[in-house]
């Protein structure tokens, strides 16, 4: 009876096994000869460049310092280090031997040429939401217009079994969307443009939207915010702890000068994402983004910030500063911080009111910390203007202090623990882009 | 190699990404009009404009600036004629004048935003620009007379 048993659940482990092994695997695509310009319309590949900037490829598949699209950039994920491949036309290392149908089964399902599983740090399940058409014009940009690089992409230090790719297979049955895009037609054109935008092209769910601890996204809170690359991306939605909600003239302006007075400045990842990667977008697309945001975030373009309670409460904390004396915090922002952080009794662009910033509002101190030490550069935030990084300037006791002093007079409770996570975001590795 | 504008004219300097900024103008460029004070960004004596506002350059490391404009006191205005500069002259604000440099240049950054600034905001703008003259009721004063005359030469331009 026992032998009997134990012969019944080897066998349906092992049938289990190979029905998945069936599963999870999938056949190579033939290697082709790498398409030419004359293959695509110019039309196609001018579309392909803008989509391609629009959905990041270059930030996440280029090195810092390194040749465009071949790979090796460093994603420190919880999981372990991921090195991004080399996505250059060239045949031995890169994808110049990819067929269209090679490139949209990747970019779809996450299946790699050779027919292994690619990580879900590819996020194919947002791609997958695009139209053949946009799919095929990021190939005939990438195949024509990048130079072939031949690069080895280096081995990740993803620990066993999460690096055994069958088990991928899993991953994408358990967590993976595979919809297609789902138009709203409850909703305005502009609208579902900027859903087939966002949930698409520009993955912005990829970042702002919490994962699961097996690294799924959790369509359920979409957009509620997420940490990512040692930030806090935050939240889109009516859950925001922004005082001042988002209105979509405000993601406009965020998404196309890098700030809006009422938020805060586009920084760490959030800074190549705007810079290098949606400015490429028409205007039309970025305000079909910000009026699905918009919507999210549950405003109205009437929405008066003005009146809002908090920009008065952070205007009259200017004047009411405590005594330097006896506040640290106070002392060291009034030295370090003021010149630039106070705008008298109307928002200036480009002396941000910090009491009313996002980052002075999240539940973690991690963004605020991070500019502090590392500062904002010239492509980061507003173009052409920077904030210093006190990294070697300030101890983890003053920007801690400085930090206290913030959240104080912006009106929100204390973070614990606040000088032991100074120091474990000095010790983190930092956000390079 | 680092990359930038300044006073208006382009400017290279091949060093450190993580170089300060401030050593880049002074030791590189040989523009020595800006000061090394404290090193940490709390005395205000190496500011400069990048982009036109108020930046500590001790601080700040030369990639951060890459493809920016940046001014000096040497370049604020042509001929030394900044209204800041005139009132400064005026009221004889400088003592040993280590400082000053760094205080026209966070001062002509106040004057942009706040046009008409009260006493409060001086303070809250130019309480980070230490002077250990304590030169600083005649900066205060240096300040409203060239917001002052900056107002006069536009009602002239005007009427």
């Amino acid at each position: 009876m026992l032998k009997r048993t134990v012969y019944g659940v080897c066998g349906a482990a092992i049938l289990g096994l190979g029905l998945f092994s069936l599963y999870a695997s999938n056949p190579s695509i033939d290697p082709v000869t790498l398409p030419v310009k004359t293959d695509f319309s110019p039309q196609m590949i001018e579309q392909g460049k803008v989509l391609a900037a629009a959905g990041y490829c270059d930030t996440c598949h280029t090195q810092p310092g390194g040749k465009p699209y071949a790979g090796n950039y460093e994603m420190h994920t919880e999981f372990g280090t991921i090195y991004t491949s080399n996505i250059t036309p060239d045949l031995e290392t890169g994808i110049g031997s990819w067929s269209q149908a090679a490139f949209n089964r990747a970019m779809r399902i996450g299946v790699s040429r050779d027919g292994h599983h690619l990580l879900p740090a590819f996020p194919y399940e947002h791609f997958n939401k695009m139209t053949d058409e946009d799919i095929q014009a990021i190939y005939a940009y990438i195949m024509t217009s990048i130079p072939a690089v031949t690069q080895e992409k280096k081995d990740n230090g993803i620990p066993f079994p999460l690096n055994v790719r069958s088990l991928q297979a899993g991953w994408k049955l358990l967590f993976a969307d595979d919809e297609p895009f789902q138009r709203n037609d409850k909703k305005s054109e502009q609208w579902n443009r900027g859903a087939y935008l966002a949930e698409g092209i520009t993955h912005c769910g990829a970042c702002h939207t919490p994962r699961n601890a097996l690294g799924g996204e959790q369509y359920h809170k979409m957009y509620q915010g997420a940490a990512i690359d040692g930030w806090i991306a935050p939240s889109l939605t009516v859950t925001s702890t922004s005082p001042i909600a988002w209105r979509s003239q405000d993601f406009y302006e965020y998404l196309t000068t890098g700030n809006s007075p009422y938020h805060g400045s586009a920084a760490g990842p959030m800074a190549p994402v705007m810079h290098k990667g949606l400015s490429a977008l028409e205007e039309a697309d970025i305000r079909a983004l910000s009026v699905y945001f918009a919507d999210f975030a549950g405003t109205t373009d009437i929405s008066k910030p003005d009146a809002n309670d908090h920009l008065k409460v952070a205007f009259a904390a200017q004047h009411q500063q405590p005594d330097q004396r006896l506040n640290q915090g106070a002392r060291l922002y009034a030295t370090a911080c003021q010149a630039c952080h106070y705008s008298s009794d109307q928002l200036v662009k480009g002396r941000p009111l910090i009491t009313l910033d996002s980052s002075t509002h999240l539940d973690e101190p991690t963004n605020l910390i991070n500019v502090i030490l590392d500062g904002v550069r010239s492509d980061q935030g507003i173009s052409g203007i920077v904030m210093p990084g006190f990294r070697d300037a300030l101890s983890d006791a003053d920007i801690s202090a400085i930090a206290a002093y913030l959240r104080e007079e912006a009106g929100a409770d204390a973070w614990p623990k606040l000088q032991q996570k100074v120091a474990d975001v000095r010790k983190q590795p930092r956000f390079q882009h | 190699m680092a990359n930038f504008m300044l006073n208006g004219k382009p400017m290279s300097a091949d060093v450190e990404a993580d170089t300060p900024l401030l050593w880049v103008i002074r030791d590189e460029l040989n523009m020595t009009g800006t000061k090394f004070g404290c090193g940490i960004g709390t005395c205000g004596a190496c500011t400069v404009h990048v982009g036109g506002r108020a930046t500590r350059s001790c601080i700040t490391p030369v990639s951060s600036v890459e493809g920016t404009e940046i001014t000096t006191i040497e370049g604020l205005s042509e001929n030394g004629d900044h209204p800041l500069q005139i009132s400064w002259q005026k009221l004889q604000v400088p003592q040993c004048g280590y400082c000053q440099s760094g205080q026209i240049m966070q001062a002509a950054a106040l004057l942009k935003d706040i046009p008409n600034p009260t006493d409060a905001d001086i303070d809250a703008v130019m309480g980070g620009n230490l002077c250990r003259c304590m030169t600083y009721v005649r900066i205060r004063s240096a300040i409203h007379e060239a917001a002052n005359a900056i107002k006069e030469n536009k009602n002239e331009q005007t009427a």
